[in-house]
């Protein structure tokens, strides 16, 4: 078990905050990381604003969401996508994300749904 | 477009089986969702049709259905029941995610003792970390999210 | 083998299958439990779902629960839980939306 890799694509769709979803599926790329497999993490529709830089929850008494996206790169979780699309419905740039990021086309997004092994939806 | 009698599908199991599978299913719905039910039905047709499920991990809101706490509706099985009935007869691991559990009150005795709460967990569940979930993916041929 | 997209909740309520179409290109649609909403005859998501180069399946359960099934449009495959299973073993990956 422990030569086995798989590359695993998780999909996050959600806003941060709102629900715990988003903090879950974190902890699933980080364990997957663990385990040294191969994780790529993809932001789309809502869950783009996981990644938006400044994030203040105090006030609703949760832990700030960006900060520890921003800690995957320690993990060697590098790879991450956004939604062209979501990035334009929302006004957003590349610059006010906490994460070095590809924007991917709905068709590129396709390509990438294809090519991992398990692809898993949050 | 008309209504009406939309094609039917019939998958009857041919006489020379395909190839078994094994599955993986992550399951999120909590009690309420439809997402349980969903899973049992699927973990059912599964083994009707010759295939391993090999463990189904319970994360998020899904783990409430490993609680024995929950008292069903008259005349309805409990979730956690159903599963632990499937699971005994067919070997199905059924792992609940153990910081969602604790968060939402489903305690081994592990647990119950490390944070003074009574033990809520159904018998033939066990409480153990992602990495069980992680671990399945890599065991199985399929995965499955019910969300 | 091509992707299997499951989409469990109604259109109405949610964003699931609206983010399933805009990125999955062409596949397999399998929809279950409220995801067999969009799948009403003469509503505004039968277009989409018809696009070329997608396969639609509606588990047959959910619709016969809602009282839904003379009501599904007729070029979609109802399916039962074995169909859902078999769906699965002819795709990978498989992904949720809900």
């Amino acid at each position: 078990m422990a030569a086995m890799k798989k590359s695993f694509l998780l999909i996050c769709r959600r806003a941060p905050y709102g629900q715990a979803l988003a903090r879950e599926a974190l902890d699933v790329a980080l364990t997957a990381a663990t385990f040294d497999q191969q994780v790529a993490l993809l932001f789309m529709g809502d869950g783009v604003l996981q990644l938006l830089k400044a994030q203040q929850p105090a006030a609703i008494a949760q832990k700030a969401l960006d900060k520890q996206l921003a800690a995957l790169p320690l993990y060697d979780v590098e790879t991450i996508y956004v939604e062209a699309d979501a990035l334009q419905t929302l006004g957003l740039a590349l610059s006010d994300l906490v994460l070095p990021a590809q924007p991917l086309s709905a068709a590129a997004i396709a390509e990438q749904i294809a090519a991992h092994d398990i692809v898993l939806g949050f | 477009m008309s209504a009406g009698a939309a094609k039917t599908a019939g998958f009857a199991k041919p006489a020379n089986s395909p190839v078994s599978l094994t599955f993986a299913l992550l399951v999120l719905g909590g009690v309420g969702s439809q997402s349980q039910i969903s899973a049992l039905n699927f973990t059912r047709a599964a083994l009707g049709a010759g295939h391993r499920v090999l463990r189904v991990f319970f994360f998020s809101e899904g783990v409430m259905a490993g609680s024995a706490q929950n008292v069903p509706a008259p005349d309805t099985d409990a979730i956690a029941a159903q599963w632990s009935a499937l699971a005994a007869a067919h070997q199905i691991d059924l792992v609940v995610c153990a910081t969602s559990a604790v968060r939402r009150g489903v305690l081994d005795s592990g647990e119950a003792n490390r944070y003074d709460r009574a033990i809520t967990l159904q018998n033939g569940f066990e409480i153990s970390g992602l990495g069980q979930w992680v671990e399945a993916c890599l065991l199985a041929d399929r995965t499955l999210t019910f969300g | 083998m091509g992707t299997l997209h499951i989409v469990s909740k109604s259109p109405f309520a949610s964003s699931a299958l609206a983010d399933c179409l805009r990125v999955c290109g062409e596949a397999t649609i399998l929809l279950i439990e409220d995801g067999v909403n969009a799948a009403i005859a003469d509503n505004k998501w039968i277009e989409p779902l018809k696009r070329e180069g997608l396969t639609v399946y509606v588990l047959q359960a959910d619709c016969e629960a809602r009282g839904l099934s003379q009501r599904i449009d007729s070029e979609f495959t109802l399916t039962d839980y074995a169909g859902f299973v078999r769906l699965c073993c002819e795709h990978t990956p498989v992904i949720s939306w809900y």
